[in-house]
C-alpha cells in the first residue's frame, strides 16, 4: 500500500512537468500578450519592450521555462499583468473555489446518493419515474439557465438570498452558487447509483446476506450500497478536478472570485504565469483526487488490494 | 442593505440540510451614508500615469485633484490646483499652484510634487503606460527614446523655481497644453509614492475628496470622504465601497435586489428592461468615446484613388439610425462628424460635418463602389476581437446593412479574433486585410484628441497608418495657434481632410449607462463614463 502511494505520487513528477510545458507553448501560441496592455492604441515601442523585459518575454521560449520551473520550485509563480505575484491571486481563488467545491460534492454525496438508493430500491413506481424525468431535466438544462433563473427567482423576485456573493465567500453564502455547480453531476450520480445498486440486487452476497436473516437496513448499507459505490466514487473523484477548473460559468453568474475568474482573466490578457500556474495546480488536484479515488476503492471492495 | 436578515434565514433553512457549519456573517460594509457601487479589478496597478482605464481611473479620480478639472457636465477644463498657468509663446509655460493643498496623509502639495511625479511618468524604466503624454515636454527622447537606454533620468524641460512655482517648456508650441493637464497621468504625487512605493500601491495616498480606508485587491475598496479635503468639490456623502463584479449582468441584478446602490455600464441585454426594472433610476448620457471603423491604409488596395470612393460608399451602405435604434436601445448615437458632442459647439463638436457621407444612402453607396472598382478582393472582412462588448452583434449588423445595399450577401463578413492582445497584435503587424474595429475614448475633452492621436502621420493611435500631409499642416497649425477659436476652426478644418478622404468610418457616439438605488439622488456621469461620486447624496 504504502510503496504503491509513492509509486502513484512519483509518476505526477513527469506528469506535472508535461503539463507545464504543454500550457506554456500553448499560451504563447496565442501571440504577443504586450499589445492588450495599451488600451485601444499601441504601446509604444519603447515601453513595449521594457514591459517584455520586465515579464521575460524578450527570451527565447525554452529559457522562459526554465526560468519558470526554477522560481517555481522557491515558491515564486511569477507576476501577473496587474502586478500582484499570482502566488497572492492563488491564495486569494483556490480557498474560495475549494469552498464552492466542497459544497457541490457535499450535495452530490447527499443529495445524488439518496436519490440514487431510494430509486434503485424501488424500480419501476411513481418515485423512480419522477426522479428519472427531473434528472432529465436538470441534465439537459444548461448551468448558466439554471443559475440565473435561480439567481433571479430567489435572489430579486423573492429576496431570500443575496443574488452576488460577498468577497468573503463563506460556505452559507456558497450554497445556491454549489447547488447550481453540482446539478448536472448531481443528476448524474442519481443515476449512477440508480443502475449499479440495481445490478447488485441480484448478486449472490446480497442473496446470502437476506438468508443469514441480516435486517434490511444493514444489507441496503454495508453490502449493496457499499459495493455499487465503486462507480459513483470513480464518477465524484474525477468531477473535483472538472468542478474546480469548470466553475467558471458559476462564478461569474454570482461573482465569485474564485480560480475560474482567475483562469479567465489569465487567458483573455494571455498572461502565461497566471495560467500555466492556476492550471497546474487543478492538474495536481486531478492526480491527487484519483489517487485518492484508486484507494477509497480498496476500502470500498475488500477484494481489492494495492501491492 | 435590505437583504442579510432574509440571507440569514435562507442560510439556516438549507444549512440545516447540510452537514455543514454556517460561519461567516454579512458583507461588512461600512454604515453612514456610504453608497456601493461596482467597480471592476484595474487591468494594472494603481499609478497615475499606468492607468488607461475607466476602472483604475474611476478611483484615481476620487483620490486625485489635478492643476486642472474637467467639469462633470461640460468638459471644460477650470483650474483645480493651478493658480495660474502663464505663456507668451505657447511653449514655455509658468505654472504656479494654489497653496493650501495637502495630500491626505498631510504632506504639502508643491511644485515639486507635480515635477517629480512627471517625471516618474516619463522616465522608460518605470515603463509607464501613458508616458507618451510627456512626449511633448522637451528632453522626453533623453528619458524615454524609441529604442536603446534612456540618457537622462528627468525631463530638461521641466525646472523646479519656487515652492509653488514650476516651469515647463515644450519641444514645439502646443496651444492647448494647459487644457490636457486635467488628465490624471499629471496628477500630484506624494513622497511616499517614491521612497515606500509598495506600501503606497497597497494604498494610494492622493489629494483628492476621498482618501483610501481599505483594499482588499480584486475584491473591494472602501473609500472614505476625507475631512479635511480643502478643495471646492468636497464629497456629499460619507464615503464610497467599490465592489468588484466579474460580469455587469450579476452587479444589475444586485441593484435590483437592493444589494448595490450603482452600477455603471448597464448590460446589453438588460436595455429592453433598464427603465421599467428600475422605475427611471436610469442615466444614458453621452461619453467621449467614438466608435469607427479604420482601414488599412498599409495595403495599397485600399490606398488608391478608387478605395476613397469605395470607402465612402461603404459609410453611406451602414444604416446608423436602425442599428442604435434596435441594437443599442439609445446607448449609442449615430456620429455625423470625428469627434463627440461632450465637446460642446464651442469645443469642436460640428454635428453634420460628414454630411451626405454618413447617411444611409443605399443607392449612391452601390454606384460609388462600383465606381471606384468594387471591394477590393471582392469582398470586406470586418476584423474585432471577440472577447468583449458585443462586438459581433453590431459587426454583423453594419455587414447585414452593407449586404443589403449592395444586393450581395457575401460583399461583407465579420472576422473575429479571439483576444484583444492577439487583435492588436494583428494590426501592429499588419496582417488585416479589410477594415476593422476602432474605438476612441477621448483623455481629455479636446478636439485636439480625437484628431491628433488617430490621424497624424505616424501618431501614436494611427493603426491605419493614414497619411496625409494636408492634415498634418492644419494641425501644426492650430498647435501654434494661441486664440483658442481658431486653433479649433483649423482642427475641424483638418476634420474635413479625414471627411474628404474618409479616413475612417464614424459610426456612432456611446453614451455612458448607470442604474442606481432608490436611496441615491444627484447621481451623474462625467464625459469620461465615470460617476461624479463627490456630488452623490445618500438617503
Amino acid at each position: 500500500m504504502g510503496r504503491y502511494v509513492v509509486r502513484r505520487l512519483l509518476q505526477m513528477i513527469p506528469v506535472f512537468a508535461g503539463a507545464t510545458a504543454l500550457l506554456f507553448v500553448m499560451v504563447n501560441v496565442m501571440g504577443d500578450p504586450v499589445a492588450g496592455l495599451c488600451g485601444e492604441r499601441a504601446c509604444d515601442t519603447a515601453t513595449a519592450a521594457q514591459l517584455k523585459r520586465e515579464f521575460g518575454l524578450d527570451q527565447p521560449l525554452w529559457r522562459q521555462y526554465a526560468t519558470y520551473m526554477g522560481n517555481v520550485f522557491t515558491g515564486d509563480f511569477g507576476t501577473a499583468f496587474n502586478g500582484r505575484p499570482v502566488i497572492e491571486l492563488m491564495a486569494s481563488a483556490f480557498p474560495v473555489t475549494v469552498r464552492l467545491t466542497l459544497v457541490a460534492v457535499v450535495f452530490e454525496i447527499v443529495v445524488g446518493v439518496t436519490l440514487g438508493v431510494v430509486t434503485g430500491l424501488r424500480r419501476g413506481r411513481p418515485v423512480d419515474t419522477a426522479v428519472l424525468l427531473a434528472t432529465l431535466v436538470v441534465i439537459s438544462v444548461p448551468t448558466f439557465v439554471t443559475g440565473l433563473l435561480l439567481q433571479l427567482l430567489l435572489g430579486v423576485r423573492w429576496g431570500w438570498i443575496r443574488p452576488s456573493v460577498p468577497p468573503q465567500a463563506t460556505f452559507d453564502q456558497l450554497i445556491l452558487p454549489g447547488l447550481v455547480l453540482a446539478s448536472v453531476s448531481l443528476a448524474y450520480v442519481t443515476r449512477l447509483t440508480r443502475t449499479s445498486l440495481a445490478e447488485n440486487r441480484r448478486a449472490d452476497y446480497v442473496r446470502t446476506a437476506v438468508a443469514k436473516g441480516l435486517p434490511r437496513r444493514r444489507v441496503v448499507v454495508r453490502h449493496l450500497l457499499r459495493n455499487s459505490l465503486i462507480p459513483v466514487v470513480t464518477f465524484i473523484g474525477t468531477d473535483v478536478g472538472a468542478l474546480m477548473g469548470g466553475a467558471i460559468v458559476t462564478e461569474r453568474i454570482f461573482n465569485i472570485h474564485g480560480v475560474g475568474y482567475q483562469l479567465y482573466q489569465g487567458i483573455l490578457r494571455q498572461n502565461t504565469q497566471t495560467v500555466v500556474g492556476f492550471v497546474t495546480v487543478l492538474v495536481l488536484v486531478f492526480l491527487i483526487a484519483n489517487l485518492l479515488v484508486d484507494l477509497l476503492y480498496a476500502v470500498l471492495d475488500p477484494r481489492i488490494r494495492y501491492a | 442593505m435590505r437583504a442579510p436578515a432574509r440571507v440569514a434565514w435562507a442560510a439556516g433553512a438549507v444549512a440545516a440540510v447540510l452537514p455543514l457549519a454556517a460561519c461567516g456573517s454579512g458583507a461588512g460594509v461600512p454604515g453612514g451614508s456610504v453608497l456601493s457601487s461596482s467597480w471592476g479589478d484595474p487591468q494594472n496597478p494603481l499609478e497615475p500615469a499606468n492607468t488607461n482605464e475607466v476602472q483604475g481611473g474611476k478611483v484615481l479620480d476620487m483620490i486625485f485633484r489635478g492643476l486642472k478639472r474637467y467639469d462633470p457636465r461640460t468638459g471644460k477644463a477650470e483650474n483645480m490646483l493651478a493658480e495660474k498657468i502663464e505663456t507668451t509663446d505657447a511653449r514655455t509655460y509658468t505654472i504656479t499652484v494654489k497653496p493650501g493643498w495637502r495630500f491626505s496623509n498631510g504632506e504639502p502639495v508643491t511644485a515639486r510634487s507635480f515635477v517629480d511625479a512627471w517625471n516618474y511618468g516619463a522616465s522608460l524604466k518605470n515603463h509607464q503606460k501613458n508616458a507618451y503624454f510627456f512626449g511633448y515636454i522637451e528632453g522626453y527622447d533623453k528619458v524615454h527614446p524609441a529604442e536603446g537606454r534612456q540618457t537622462a533620468d528627468t525631463l530638461s524641460g521641466l525646472t523646479v523655481t519656487g515652492p509653488r512655482t514650476f516651469t515647463v517648456r515644450l519641444s514645439q508650441p502646443f496651444s492647448s497644453f494647459p487644457d490636457t493637464l486635467g488628465y490624471v497621468a499629471f496628477a500630484p504625487l506624494p513622497r511616499m509614492f517614491f521612497t515606500d512605493h509598495k506600501a503606497w500601491l497597497d494604498k494610494p495616498v492622493g489629494n483628492g475628496p476621498y482618501r483610501i480606508e481599505s483594499y482588499t485587491k480584486g475584491a473591494q475598496m472602501y473609500l472614505r470622504k476625507w475631512d479635511a479635503y480643502p478643495g471646492p468639490d468636497k464629497a456629499r456623502n460619507d464615503g464610497v465601497t467599490l465592489l468588484v463584479y466579474t460580469d455587469s449582468t450579476t452587479a444589475y441584478t444586485d441593484v435590483l435586489a437592493g444589494n448595490l446602490d450603482l452600477a455603471d455600464d448597464i448590460p446589453a441585454t438588460q436595455l429592453k428592461n433598464v427603465r421599467k426594472d428600475l422605475d427611471g433610476r436610469y442615466i444614458n448620457s453621452p461619453a467621449g468615446i467614438l466608435q469607427t471603423l479604420a482601414f488599412p491604409f498599409w495595403d495599397k488596395a485600399w490606398n488608391t484613388e478608387g478605395a476613397r470612393k469605395v470607402r465612402i460608399g461603404l459609410s453611406m451602405a451602414i444604416d446608423r439610425e436602425t442599428i442604435t435604434r434596435t441594437l443599442f436601445r439609445g446607448t449609442r448615437t449615430p456620429a455625423t462628424d470625428w469627434t463627440s458632442p461632450v465637446l460642446g459647439k464651442a469645443g469642436g463638436y460640428q454635428p453634420g460635418l460628414c454630411g451626405r457621407a454618413c447617411t444611409y444612402r443605399p443607392a449612391e453607396a452601390k454606384r460609388l463602389i462600383q465606381e471606384g472598382g468594387g471591394l477590393p478582393g471582392g469582398q470586406v472582412r470586418i476584423t474585432y476581437n471577440a472577447d468583449s462588448g458585443s462586438h459581433k452583434e453590431w459587426v454583423d449588423a453594419v455587414c447585414n446593412s452593407i449586404n443589403n445595399a449592395l444586393g450581395d450577401d457575401h460583399a461583407c463578413v465579420g472576422s473575429p479574433v479571439g483576444t484583444f492582445a492577439d487583435f492588436r497584435n494583428r494590426i501592429a503587424q499588419h496582417r488585416v486585410t479589410g477594415p476593422f474595429r476602432a474605438g476612441w475614448q477621448m483623455d481629455y475633452p479636446l478636439i485636439q484628441n480625437f484628431l491628433q492621436p488617430l490621424y497624424y502621420t505616424d501618431a501614436s493611435s494611427n493603426d491605419g497608418t493614414w497619411s496625409n500631409a494636408t492634415f498634418d499642416r492644419l494641425v501644426d497649425q492650430a498647435n501654434a495657434t494661441r486664440d483658442r477659436a481658431t486653433a479649433i476652426r483649423l482642427f475641424q478644418q483638418a476634420e474635413r481632410v479625414v471627411r474628404d478622404e474618409m479616413a475612417a468610418i464614424p459610426l456612432w457616439y456611446q453614451n455612458g449607462s448607470a442604474g442606481y438605488s432608490d436611496r441615491l439622488h444627484d447621481v451623474a456621469l462625467n464625459p469620461f463614463s465615470v460617476p461624479v461620486y463627490d456630488e452623490i447624496r445618500v438617503g
